[in-house]
C-alpha cells in the first residue's frame, strides 16, 4: 500500500474516532438537567405551546405573559395528583382575579384519561397535554406532581415544589411570584 | 432448486410474522412499547401508566386491533420514543442501516488485512547451510530410533 494512501487512511480512522467522541461530549454537555432554582435564581421559565385538553388548539406559556403562573405538572395515573386537584382549583377560584393562573401540564399520559380527571376532579383552570413529556427535562421534572411558580416577567420565582403541595406552600408561592 | 428453497424458507419465517402483526399478544407487544416514565420496556415495569398502556393494549386486541394500529396509537399519545425499536421510515432507518453498514465496513478491513497479511508473509525458510557433521547425524538417527522404540 503506498505510504500516502496508508497515513490517509489513518488520519481518516483518528478522524472518525474524534468525532465520535466530541459527539459524547456535545450530547452530556448540552444534556437538558433542567433549570436550577433556589438561592435567589430567577430563572426564565422554559417556553412551551402544548395542546389544550380543556378546548380547542394550543396554549403557550408566552401567552400568560403579564401574570402570575402556577405550573403544575400531573398525570391521571398519579395518586398525589389526585389529592391535591381541589387545593390547586381552590387557589385558582381565589387568585385568579389577582392575575394568577394555575395552569396544568398533563404529561406522560393518555388524552381521555386526562379528560377523565379534569372532569372528576371538577377542575376548572386551563390545562394542556404534554404525552410524550417533552418539557419535563426542560423544567428538570422527577416526578408527579411537580409545581413552580412563574412571576409576571415570564421568570421561575422560588423553589420547585416536588410531590403533592399544601395550602400553605401553595399561597406562599404565588404570594412571592407576585411581589417579585 | 435452490431458488424454490429460498423462497419456501422466505415463506417459512414471513407466515408468523404476518400472524403476528394480524394477531398480536399482549406478551409481545409488552417487549416491543416502552414504558414513557421508566425507560424500560412494558414487560420489566411495574410503573402505574405501564400497567395504564398494558390495559390499552389489552383492550385494542380484544377490539380487533393490528399491532401496527395499537402502536400507531401509542405513539399518537406518547411519541416515537414508546416504541422500543425505531421505526423503519425517515432518519430512523439509519439506526438499521448503520449496523449492517459497519459490519460491512469491518469485514471487508479484516479481508483486507488478511489478504494483506498472507501476501507480506517471508517464504518459508528453507534449510541452508553446510551438510550435517555425519557423526552428528549418526548421533541424531540413533536418538530418534531409541524415541521409536
Amino acid at each position: 500500500m503506498p505510504l500516502r494512501l496508508k497515513h490517509g487512511l489513518q488520519a481518516l480512522t483518528v478522524a472518525a474516532v474524534a468525532g465520535l467522541l466530541g459527539l459524547l461530549i456535545w450530547k452530556v454537555v448540552h444534556q437538558d438537567k433542567g433549570v436550577k432554582l433556589g438561592g435567589g435564581r430567577t430563572p426564565p421559565a422554559p417556553q412551551f405551546a402544548l395542546s389544550r385538553l380543556d378546548a380547542p388548539g394550543k396554549l403557550a406559556l408566552a401567552s400568560l405573559r403579564g401574570k402570575v403562573v402556577v405550573l403544575n405538572f400531573w398525570a391521571s395515573w398519579c395518586a398525589p395528583c389526585k389529592s391535591e386537584a381541589p387545593r390547586l382549583e381552590a387557589a385558582w377560584q381565589r387568585y385568579r382575579s389577582r392575575g394568577v393562573v394555575v395552569l396544568g401540564i398533563d404529561a406522560q399520559d393518555f388524552t381521555g384519561d386526562a379528560k377523565r380527571f379534569v372532569s372528576k376532579h371538577g377542575v376548572t383552570y386551563p390545562n394542556v397535554h404534554d404525552g410524550p413529556g417533552d418539557v419535563l427535562p426542560r423544567y428538570g421534572v422527577t416526578g408527579f406532581p411537580e409545581t413552580y411558580f412563574v412571576d409576571r416577567r415570564g421568570r421561575l420565582v422560588g423553589d420547585r415544589v416536588a410531590g403533592e403541595i399544601s395550602a400553605a406552600r401553595l399561597n406562599e408561592g404565588i404570594r412571592r411570584a407576585l411581589e417579585s | 432448486m435452490k431458488l424454490v428453497a429460498a423462497l419456501a424458507l422466505a415463506l417459512l419465517l414471513a407466515a408468523p410474522a404476518a400472524a403476528s402483526e394480524r394477531h398480536p399478544t399482549l406478551g409481545e407487544l409488552e417487549g416491543e412499547v416502552m414504558c414513557p416514565t421508566c425507560k424500560t420496556t412494558l414487560d420489566q415495569s411495574t410503573a402505574p401508566i405501564a400497567d395504564r398502556i398494558r390495559r390499552f393494549i389489552s383492550a385494542r386486541i380484544t377490539a380487533g386491533d393490528t399491532k401496527s394500529q395499537i402502536k400507531d396509537k401509542l405513539v399518537a399519545q406518547f411519541g416515537p420514543a414508546v416504541l422500543a425499536e425505531p421505526s423503519k421510515h425517515g432518519f430512523n432507518l439509519l439506526a438499521w442501516i448503520l449496523p449492517f453498514v459497519g459490519l460491512g465496513i469491518g469485514a471487508a478491513a479484516l479481508s483486507w488485512l488478511a489478504w494483506r497479511w498472507s501476501r507480506n508473509r517471508p517464504a518459508q525458510a528453507t534449510v541452508t547451510g553446510p551438510p550435517l557433521d555425519p557423526e552428528l547425524d549418526r548421533r541424531v538417527d540413533e536418538e530418534l530410533a531409541r524415541f521409536d522404540r
